[in-house]
């Protein structure tokens, strides 16, 4: 059982136009097996909010906590956090010319794990987590996220979290862009992985369609850097019949 | 990424307007004011800006397959000075120097491959021409591998002959203190193929300027070059290609990392297409990768078209800062950040070190490229 705590969390930018905080003080406990859909309107700091779990450099940390089972995640770098067990799966991946799949993700299970994986073993885990994703087999040999289209990007992020096991995945939009057969196809990756391992999820979405897939123990809408209100699956089907609005003029 | 730009000051040389010459004499004393020096202050070349060279003493060892052969031929001989003649100062230099030239012959039959190495040792300002022939029909890849300890004004010709296909690689790997200027020549025969690549590491100062011809319709030339640049790095290379016959193509790519205080790299790409040059295709592309602050790296692509008989011309250049969202992500993956600028580093290069084809070299440079990183990351 592992929990990540996030307390009263304050982030800050650099801007042109100086320093703005986009977190302006957010709570959340997230515990092994829940999931917690966080919905808010574009530009609420949803990705702010995931970038800072992973610890991205552009996003400063003014006050709060971050807690893995008491540990100090703000203390940790980028690398650390994957290791101690968090993942997140990107909005925008970046493409990385040169460097093949199948190298990226031996390297990224090497770091992971401390130790390589068993090459037999391994190939075959890939090729099956590749074929339940609905993944191409040559897909491997491509470099990582170059000329991949939108749909195949998100499905690449789901089997890198599918084979580095985490103990929290934070999904950035994970849904947006995907059309409907994708949509199931990764939802089902996301459900398949919290089966087998019993990660908890923070499931960042703008829209309620992914809820229909992925079914969210709780919801928390995100307005302006906050958590605006709290509730459970139901908040969802409110929000999906009367929008954002309702909080955005509050 | 930032797009290439001509620098002010020095006016850009017409390419089919520069002189040719064997004799030094013909060439003014080099100063940074001329097009051909501009980025390359004559401090830096160590004595290899006199009239005069001493003949190169130092080691030549030969490995080669069992056809591939080799001889010391004189400057009488009909391939001295056929594949090209100097067009800058060091390079006449060199080549009045000398009055012999090891030749490397790759015969037609079996496809081998044959390593030279230039071992030397010592300072002084040296001499050497070297000559590679491929005979109608042939196949094979000839290594010219530099190291050790040099001042070393290079003439490289590279004679490829009607429908053979010849691979030549120029490795550039010395030892702190040495300086190098290697003018490169090939001429290219009717239907043939060649794949040039280059490879500078190390060296303080090392300028490498392939210029490429035509004996015949019909060939195709690929220039490649990988380089990587430390604090206080010079490393130049000037690929000039002269389209002068029909149906000719060229391909010319070349990709560098640079890290450290005053790492400078330059690249200098001219295309020529003449009049008669119908149906030539070509197109060439540089792309540095700055790792720290206080490195440059200078983009000059020329494209000069003399007919609108052509298949097609482009170029491209940009040099960019190491991408921050590249070692996030794969940190985010759990990777450290050695391991994370590694992986895009040597994914950056891959796509020049992947085409010389032999293993034991591929290795060495994969090797050369971390140790060159675990000097950089902490
Ligand atoms: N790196 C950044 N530089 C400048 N502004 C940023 C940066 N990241 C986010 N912002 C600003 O912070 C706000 C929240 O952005 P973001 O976290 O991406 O929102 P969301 O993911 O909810 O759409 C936006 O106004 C955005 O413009
Ligand atoms: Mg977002």
């Amino acid at each position: 059982m592992a929990t990540l705590e996030i307390k009263n969390l304050h982030v800050t930018v650099e801007t042109e136009q100086g320093t703005k905080e986009i977190l302006k003080g957010v709570d959340l406990v997230i515990r092994s097996g829940e999931t917690h859909a966080i919905m808010g309107p574009n530009g609420s700091g949803k990705s702010t909010l995931a970038y800072s779990i992973a610890g991205h450099p552009k996003y400063t940390v003014t006050q709060g906590e971050i807690l893995l089972d008491g540990e100090n995640v703000l203390e940790m770098s980028v690398d650390e956090r994957a290791r101690a067990g968090v993942f997140l799966a990107m909005q925008y991946p970046v493409e990385i010319p040169g460097v093949s799949v199948s190298n990226f993700l031996r390297t990224a299970k090497t770091a992971i794990d401390g130790e390589a994986p068993a090459l037999r073993g391994w190939i075959q885990e890939v090729r099956g987590a590749m074929d339940a994703l609905k993944m191409d087999s040559t897909f491997t040999e491509r470099n990582v996220n170059e000329g991949f289209s939108g749909g195949e990007k998100k499905r690449h992020e789901i089997l890198q979290m599918e084979l580095l096991k985490p103990k929290f995945a934070v999904l950035d939009e994970t849904d947006s862009g995907l059309d409907v057969d994708a949509l199931k196809i990764v939802s089902e990756g996301v459900n398949r992985v919290k089966a087998a391992t019993g990660m908890g999820v923070l499931l960042i979405t703008h829209y309620t369609r992914i809820l229909n897939y992925i079914k969210p123990d709780f919801v928390h809408v995100f307005v302006a850097g906050k958590i605006a209100e709290e509730g459970g699956p139901e908040l969802a089907e409110r929000l999906e019949a009367e929008g954002y609005d309702r909080y955005v003029n509050a | 990424m930032e797009q290439h730009s001509h620098g002010a000051g020095v006016p850009l040389q017409i390419r089919s307007e520069r002189p040719k010459s064997t004799k030094v004499a013909d060439f003014e004393p080099i100063t940074i004011r001329d097009e051909q020096w501009r980025y390359l202050p004559v401090e830096r070349l160590k004595g290899l800006e006199a009239d005069a060279l001493s003949e190169y003493l130092g080691d030549l060892q030969f490995e080669g397959g069992n056809s591939i052969t080799t001889e010391w031929i004189g400057s009488d001989h009909a391939l001295f000075g056929a594949a090209g003649t100097p067009e800058d100062r060091t390079s006449a230099a060199s080549w009045e120097s000398t009055d012999a030239a090891y030749l490397i012959s790759v015969p037609a039959g079996p496809e081998e491959h044959a390593v030279l190495t230039v071992n030397s040792d010592d300072l002084t300002p040296s001499a050497l021409h070297i000559v590679i022939e491929s005979k109608l029909h042939a196949k094979g890849t000839v290594v010219i591998d530099h190291r050790g300890k040099g001042v070393l004004a290079e003439n490289l010709e590279i004679v490829v002959g009607d429908e053979s296909d010849l691979t030549v690689i120029s490795i550039q790997d010395w030892k702190a203190g040495s300086v190098h200027t290697s003018a490169q020549f090939a001429k290219l025969g009717r239907n043939s193929h060649l794949k040039h690549v280059i490879v500078s590491f190390g060296g303080d100062t090392v300028r490498v300027t392939p210029s490429v011809s035509f004996s015949g319709p019909g060939a195709a030339v690929d220039l490649f070059g990988v380089y990587f640049a430390d604090a206080d790095q010079h490393l130049e290379h000037r690929p000039f290609v002269d389209h002068s016959q029909p149906n000719c193509t060229s391909r010319v790519t070349y990709k560098g990392a640079l890290q450290g205080n005053k790492a400078h790299t330059v690249w200098v790409g001219d295309v020529l297409i003449r009049k008669e040059a119908e149906g030539t295709d070509t197109y060439e592309l540089n792309r540095n990768l700055l790792l720290t602050d206080g490195a440059r790296a200078d983009s000059v692509p020329n494209l000069e078209i003399e007919t609108g008989q052509i298949e097609g011309a482009g170029h491209a250049s940009a040099s960019g800062r190491f991408d921050d969202e590249h070692l996030f992500y794969l940190q985010a993956r759990g990777i450290n950040e050695l391991e994370a600028r590694r992986l895009v580093v040597k994914g950056f290069l891959n796509e020049i070190v992947q085409q010389i084809g032999i293993e034991s070299i591929e290795d060495r440079l994969n090797k050369s490229i971390e140790e060159e990183l675990k000097r950089s990351v902490k």
